[in-house]
């Protein structure tokens, strides 16, 4: 039973985290059509950004409110670069989809060259809190603090977005243009500002994922974030493009699928079975759980 | 032609009278390509300010393209030439939010309301900054509208989707409104109100329609542009035209039977 507990919420720790990357990634898709693949690269710039912080910012380091510090440090840099890579490279290749393609891979790829080069190949010891490496006993199971964190932020970072979708102009406008972005125009919005704005929020989520991630694997490496995303996009289509709340719902059969089979079957398994789970859905619902609708 | 819409209607203006004032929209020589795609070949005609000019031809002969263009919602892969111009002001090259914003309203195809909204959300993204929506008009024109505030917008029936789509334009204050078969798909009846709606609405703004109802057309319009395989076919008093039975039915393909 306590087995079952602790992959259940490990599960939900690892399905946290790939909601925080799968939420941006939807958003940007649902709303500007744009295949982000360099969204990995700010969970990797949200991670060395806070990983950076804690050793050499002021004020921040690996505990207590300098932890927080450092963590909101990685957030706004992932958040910056996010803003930038969509006003300089992808702003002026809307609606190009075969270029986008090829600028986000090839910044994916060069990013995680320039932490490479920057910091080494090597995984590096993540600066964490000490309660965050110890276990908390829940129905006898002895779950990692830094999972149950992960899960935390991730159900925060749920109910921000969909209370920002819900309750704010320009969470009206995100979901009017996730359903019909022309239409939006053609009601005198510049719909451009809310790309902006999904890239900073998607790009905010990434970081964060990428800074509590490290806090749960313990290491930070460079190639962290392309890993991550393969599943993020795996999520993201199984929970419809658009819709966050799909993908929350697709995050977490993902993560208890992945870790349930790869404990009860052979490792690796769990990675194939998610896979065969893509194939499934895109046979038959291809809409995804659901849909092309920004939810609130 | 019913006895209640007497109201509404006035005598259509002759169109010397029309032709004294300034066009509120001129398109000159107007091209539209897609995809490889000669769609429009050189459209000309104008848009008097005042009343509804109709925009008529047979499926496929660009009336939609037209619209589009006018109000640059021509796709990234097509390939716009010529003149455009709302009052002295070129409308080309300029992104469609300037246009809109600048008075000029369109009300797309098939109504593009948001489906997954409310009613009310839908209304409430036409309101724009610094500007008083005008709600009142909005609900004495379309009481339904209001009563239906919290309604997803996907379940209202096709004639309540066509008022939001209008409503939602008129929060505004609009130089021209585009509308785009605004009738299309509609019950008998709700036909009969839309077309009561716009002749209202063409009371105090100039509309450019796409209408392939004839008996609206007959209804509404004072001026008539004819399109056909993407040019100007025709161009003169809607009227007349609808009285001339062989050429309404060389140019549009249909018997002028115009269903009152």
């Amino acid at each position: 039973m306590s087995t079952v507990i602790l992959l259940t919420l490990t599960g939900l720790g690892l399905a946290a985290l790939y909601f925080l990357v799968a939420s941006g990634l939807s958003l940007v898709f649902g709303l500007a059509d744009v295949l982000n693949f360099a969204h990995g690269l700010f969970l990797g710039v949200g991670a060395y950004g806070t990983w950076w912080a804690a050793g050499n910012l002021p004020g921040a380091g690996p505990d207590g409110f300098g932890f927080v510090f450092a963590v909101a440090f990685g957030v706004a840099a992932g958040t910056l670069v996010a803003i930038l890579v969509e006003l300089v490279l992808i702003r002026p290749l809307y609606s190009r989809t075969i270029e986008q393609v090829l600028v986000t891979v090839g910044l994916s790829l060069a990013g995680v060259a320039l932490l490479q080069a920057t910091w080494g190949a090597d995984a590096r010891p993540f600066p964490r809190p000490d309660w965050t490496r110890q276990v908390t006993g829940i129905l006898g199971a002895q779950v990692p603090n830094g999972g149950l964190l992960l899960i935390v932020a991730a159900v925060l970072v749920l109910g921000a977005i969909l209370a920002f979708l819900r309750w704010t102009r320009y969470g009206l406008v995100i979901r009017a243009g996730v359903e019909n972005r022309e239409m939006v125009t053609a009601l005198g919005i510049d719909v451009r500002k809310a790309f902006t704005l999904v890239f900073a929020i998607g790009g905010a989520a990434a970081a964060l994922a990428g800074a509590l991630g490290g806090v749960y694997f313990g290491t930070v490496s460079p190639g962290q974030g392309g890993s991550l995303l393969i599943f993020a996009f795996i999520v993201v289509v199984i929970g419809g493009m658009g819709s966050v709340v799909g993908s929350a719902y697709a995050a977490v059969v993902v993560g208890l699928v992945q870790q349930f089979v790869n404990y009860y079957g052979t490792s690796g398994l769990g990675d194939i079975c998610v896979v065969g789970l893509l194939a499934v859905v895109l046979l038959l619902r291809p809409q995804g759980i659901a849909g092309k609708v920004a939810t609130a | 032609m019913s006895a209640r819409s007497e109201p509404g209607l006035r005598a259509p203006q002759s169109r010397t009278e029309a032709a004294q004032l300034e066009p509120i929209l001129t398109v000159e020589d107007l091209s539209v390509r897609i995809s490889g795609l000669h769609i429009l070949q050189g459209v000309s005609f104008t848009v008097a300010p005042t009343g509804v000019t109709v925009l008529l031809g047979r499926n496929g002969v660009g009336k939609t393209t037209t619209l589009r263009a006018i109000v640059g919602l021509t796709p990234p892969a097509g390939e716009v030439r010529g003149t455009i111009r709302m009052g002295a002001q070129s409308l080309l090259a300029r992104p469609t939010h300037r246009l809109v914003r600048g008075g000029l309203g369109y009300v797309p195809e098939d109504r593009c309301v948001f489906a997954g909204l409310t009613v009310a959300e839908n209304l409430r993204l036409a309101e724009r900054r610094g500007t008083t929506p005008a709600y009142d008009k909005v609900f004495a024109l379309f009481p339904e509208l209001d009563r239906r505030g919290r309604q997803r917008a996907g379940s209202l029936s096709g004639g309540q989707q066509q008022m939001l789509a209008i409503g939602r334009v008129l929060l505004n204050d609009n130089r021209l409104l585009l509308v785009d078969e605004p009738t299309k798909g509609l019950a008998p009846k709700v036909v009969t109100e839309v077309a009561e709606v716009l002749e209202r609405v063409a009371e105090s703004v100039p509309v450019l329609l796409v209408e392939q109802n004839l008996a609206v057309v007959r209804r509404l319009a004072r001026d008539a542009v004819v399109l056909s395989a993407g040019r100007v076919a025709w161009t003169g008093n809607a009227q007349d035209l609808l009285l001339e039975t062989a050429l309404t039915k060389s140019l549009l393909g249909v018997g002028a039977e115009v269903r009152a």
